[in-house]
């Protein structure tokens, strides 16, 4: 413990967040299992919505709580357990060179922490939180026509998922006819 | 030692590098479509730990907090279309494996 006296608690609190969220992004890109992987996918989440409360951003932390865990991370454990049989123990998640993928993402590592670590960034005093009223303010005045947008590719994305993932109708046979077992 | 345990930008930015390239790695090494999405939220996560960090360090505002809400939004909607996709390729081809469903046209 004498190496920790005189550390702030909040780089505890930091370190524990950052620590949970390499490891399970770890998980996510090494897990044999998808399901495992997936699963992983929520630390990954969580720490990152941490991470915001730890930097002011209360809004953002929640509203990272509410739409990734609760529906992306729910679409993307969905789309496993469609696409796989339920029943198969081990779902096959198999990785294909390893080395040269870990070769190009370290590289990519060693390259942006250089910069992150060599860079003087210029410092200020953080914003107040809380934040949600002036996130509000900047989304209807000097952001309208961004938000205005990316409500509209929300809808549309939304419709188009629905038109790509139902059946056509006439091609769904009957539970009699042949090729109902296929669907199943 | 003191350095370290100072958490400043340097952190946030260093944190964010490892889970992108944590990302990058599972887009480019795994099969299952799934999978590479997966991989694809990692580094729009990665993007928006720098967002959220250069906020509250640099700029002192709340735009990059509202560029990290556009964020979230379009993994939203990417996340909604790529399953639709992966679900609408698996009833084709009764695989997800990206390598084995490379045929445009039958």
């Amino acid at each position: 413990m004498e190496i920790l006296q005189g550390v702030n608690p909040g780089a505890l609190v930091f370190f524990g967040l950052a620590a949970l969220v390499v490891a399970s992004a770890a998980g996510v890109a090494l897990s044999r299992n998808i399901l495992y992987a997936g699963f992983s996918l929520l630390g990954t989440l969580g720490g990152v919505s941490g991470l915001y409360l730890y930097l002011g951003a209360d809004f953002l932390g929640i509203a990272q709580l509410i739409i990734y865990v609760g529906g992306i991370l729910v679409l993307i454990l969905f789309a496993i357990l469609l696409t796989n049989k339920i029943g198969e123990v081990n779902i096959s998640n198999a990785s294909v060179s390893l080395p040269v993928g870990g070769g190009v993402a370290a590289l990519i590592l060693l390259t942006l922490a250089y910069i992150a670590t060599q860079t003087s960034w210029p410092q200020t005093e953080a914003a107040a939180t809380p934040t949600t009223a002036r996130l509000g303010d900047a989304f209807l005045r000097e952001y309208l026509l961004p938000f205005e947008l990316v409500s509209v590719i929300l809808l549309m994305a939304l419709v188009g998922a629905m038109v790509i993932a139902r059946r056509a109708a006439k091609e769904t046979p009957r539970p009699s006819e042949p090729g109902y077992e296929r669907l199943i | 030692m003191n350095g370290l345990f100072n958490v400043g930008l340097t952190h946030f930015l260093v944190l964010g590098a490892i889970v992108f390239a944590l990302g990058v790695l599972t887009v480019s090494t795994r099969r299952n479509a799934v999978s590479i999405l997966m991989g694809v939220e990692l580094v729009l996560n990665a993007a928006n730990i720098n967002y959220v960090a250069f906020a509250h360090y640099v700029s002192g505002g709340v735009s990059g907090q509202v560029f990290a809400v556009f964020i979230i939004v379009l993994a939203a909607a990417e996340a909604a279309i790529a399953l639709a996709i992966v679900l609408a390729i698996f009833r084709e081809f009764r695989t997800i494996n990206a390598d084995e469903t490379s045929t445009l046209k039958e």
